[in-house]
């Protein structure tokens, strides 16, 4: 994977009705495998729906039709673009 | 393989209608249990189809792949692999595929292909896939994963009908498949793999994914608001509570107003004697006041159901995720935790879903500081005697009250946690990851099912073990009799009022007399009992008015506001019944866990009692 020479974003970074396209999952461990298992796979088309506050934390988001809540550090796992 | 009878396990993602499905084809043909050795439940049942096979059906826990992050998954897995030894592998799999989210099911469907067993992929809930406008070339789709596809309608009469004719077409032919022997876990890129796949083989059936209303995605925005979210919630919760209290008190009169005919049928149609009074005073005034709490559990149960049906209840666990996490629970406790609403025994249960098992210690450690159904009568008992009925700010105060005590075990409960958390130190992760499913409307018939549920259990726990106990207390508080020329009342020389007396010793700094600490007893079996038995011994207790009138006006005249306060206290807290001790006993496998949560209990309890009482006492005389 290239370094674009920034800090890729996040799911985390989104805005409450934002889109975007997941990049990658990084590593390869239990809860990298379950994010891809549950539809955040390279080329997926996410949304955010909601976002608590304060940091963010969790979110609500949407992703192959099903709509999934994820802490930060989950939600941070997910780079993209 | 026997020819006569074949073995099929249901695999499904959670929420795809699985066991709706289960349900319509075995019908009451079920038998539920637990797997050997783990807490997972087990879901058997049975069918015998048109042509005379017998079908034995597993539904296993729901999963999104065959790589477990619970111990409810790991068994899916294992069974589906035939790595549990008391568990045969199964001769088929139907793969349960929820047609109005289909890509995650047919990720699961090529992984599970991968056994080597055969498989039958069953579309669910077409229905409401083709009304938000969903199609699918069903003939391709087959012959994309090379297994047959079928539709299902889990929900409707028939629906499983397709299902039955392949599973009798499939089992009379003679299979050629091989279990697959070298199964690994997929890696991530294979997971990716299976994703790139699923979208090929949906693109070359012409997929039309259906659609889901923009009002829908409106609705989460504000029902997740961090705002509005919350403050929804809350009101709903404070709504609940209130018509808990108010929407019950009709019915309520009306049992109570026929319980007290009952008893006044039997003292005036039976001679004077041991039998009558155990009769008048020890069954119909002990289990009537307890069934007279039907009406609230009821309508708890209805709210609580209702919420679960229409997909609200995980959005709650989002909304409280952050408030819950900062005192070391997930977000996924909630579910648990509102279930020990009701009762903390599906509650702790229901932990099994949580995947770090610190995170389901720590939930079931706290799970009976939420107050139960079973709390609900003495904590109503103790309300009507001692809080007025009044108005207060467009609300009852009663209501408000009842709210409060609900607050004072949330609190408890976080403060707990808390402080597990600080014990045992260090700062694993969490993992929340909830599915937040479609809205939908609650079904009537799965709510009149599940209440009707909820009102056999309480009523055979009125009629079986308080019933037993209250003859038992009728027994203790008669004999022995009085000696001759007594002053005070029969109860008094009684081996409960012996009792009672004892204990009081140590419970009088927290404000209960002996009467309470006799109810206080039996309540440990269960803690609905104690009112049943307050309204024993105060009818034994020469007070002939106590069961005619109401037991709360007898206590309202004899405590002192202060007491009552303290018991209320007390009940928060209050030591739950065994029942509740025996299944953390099994769930936590170990004796420590039971033992530490009773000794914390008591004390909390004890400590909060003891500060209502002096508190109270302090504010009525300064």
């Amino acid at each position: 994977m290239g370094d674009v020479g920034q800090t890729p974003r996040t799911l985390s970074g989104l805005k409450a009705g934002e889109s975007a396209v997941v990049e990658r999952v990084d590593a390869d461990d239990l809860l990298a495998r379950r994010l891809l298992e549950i539809g955040f796979y390279p080329g997926a088309k996410v949304e955010l729906v909601a976002s608590m506050w304060p940091a963010d934390d969790p979110v609500a988001i949407r992703v192959g039709g099903a709509t999934f809540a994820l802490r930060r550090q989950e939600a941070e796992r997910v780079k993209i673009r | 393989m026997s020819a006569a009878e074949s073995r099929i396990a249901l695999i499904g993602l959670p929420n795809c209608g699985k066991t709706a499905l289960f349900n319509r084809v075995t019908g009451s043909r079920q038998k539920v249990a637990n797997y050997p050795g783990v807490t997972v439940e087990r879901k058997e049942g049975y069918h015998r189809s048109a042509s005379g096979r017998r079908y034995r059906l597993l539904d296993l826990p729901g999963t999104y792949s065959l790589t477990p992050t619970t111990l409810d998954e790991a068994i899916t897995r294992d069974v589906a692999l035939g790595r549990l030894a008391s568990e045969p592998r199964p001769d088929t799999i139907v793969l349960v595929a929820d047609a109005t989210h289909l890509p995650l099911s047919l990720r699961l469907a090529l992984e599970v292909k991968r056994l080597g067993l055969p498989m039958i992929v069953a579309l669910n809930m077409t229905d409401l896939a083709r009304k938000r406008g969903y199609s699918i070339d069903r003939e391709r789709l087959s012959k994309e994963l090379g297994a047959p596809v079928v539709e299902t309608i889990a929900v409707a009469r028939g629906g499983a009908d397709a299902l039955i004719r392949y599973l009798d077409e499939l089992s009379s032919e003679t299979t050629t498949l091989t279990p697959n022997s070298e199964w690994r876990e997929p890696s991530a890129e294979d997971v990716q793999q299976t994703h790139i796949e699923a979208t090929r083989i949906l693109a070359a059936c012409g997929y039309r994914e259906p659609a889901r209303s923009d009002f829908m995605t409106s609705v989460d925005r504000f029902l997740l608001h961090p705002f509005f979210g919350l403050l929804v919630l809350g009101v709903l919760l404070f709504f609940v509570f209130q018509a808990v209290f108010s929407w019950a008190s009709l019915p309520m009169d009306l049992i109570d107003a026929g319980v007290a005919a009952l008893g006044e049928w039997v003292r005036g149609s039976m001679p004077d004697g041991p039998l009558r009074s155990l009769l008048a005073d020890g069954i119909i005034a002990g289990v009537g006041s307890v069934i007279v709490f039907l009406p609230q559990i009821i309508i708890l149960f209805a709210f609580i159901l209702a919420l679960e049906d229409s997909g609200y209840l995980p959005r709650a666990a989002y909304l409280l995720d952050r408030v819950m996490g900062s005192v070391g629970l997930s977000g996924r406790a909630f579910i648990p935790l509102l279930s020990s609403f009701a009762c903390a025994i599906p509650g702790i249960m229901a932990t099994r879903t949580i995947p770090s098992v610190r995170d389901r210690l720590a939930t079931i450690m706290v799970a009976p500081l939420m107050t139960c159904s079973a709390r609900l009568p003495v904590y109503a008992l103790l309300i009507a005697a001692f809080i007025p009925d009044r108005d207060l700010g467009g609300f009852n105060l009663q209501g408000l009250v009842l709210f409060a005590l609900y607050f004072a075990g949330v609190a408890g409960a976080l403060l707990v946690a808390w402080t597990l958390k600080k014990f045992r130190g260090g700062n694993d992760t969490h993992l929340l990851m909830l599915e937040l499913p479609d809205y939908q409307w609650p079904r009537l018939g799965n709510l009149a099912y599940g209440l009707w549920e909820r009102a056999r259990l309480f009523l055979g726990r009125a009629g079986g073990i308080i019933l037993a106990l209250m003859v038992v207390l009728w027994f203790l508080s008669t004999y022995p009799a009085p000696p001759v020329g007594a002053t005070g009342a029969p109860i008094e020389y009684s081996f409960a009022g012996q009792l009672g007396r004892a204990l009081a010793v140590v419970l009088a700094p927290i404000g209960f007399n002996w009467q309470i600490s006799v109810a206080l007893i039996p309540g440990l079996a269960a803690r609905e009992v104690a009112v049943g038995a307050l309204g024993t011994v105060y009818a034994l207790s020469g007070d002939e008015t106590a069961v005619s009138t109401a037991l709360s006006s007898v206590i309202a005249s004899q405590w002192s506001l202060a007491t009552g306060l303290a018991l209320l206290a007390w009940y928060v807290f209050a030591p739950q019944c065994l029942a509740t001790l025996a299944v953390v006993k099994r769930e936590t496998n170990s004796w420590r866990y039971p033992l530490i949560m009773t000794v914390y209990l008591f004390g909390l309890a004890y400590l909060a009692a003891f500060a209502t009482y002096r508190l109270a006492l302090w504010f009525s005389v300064g």
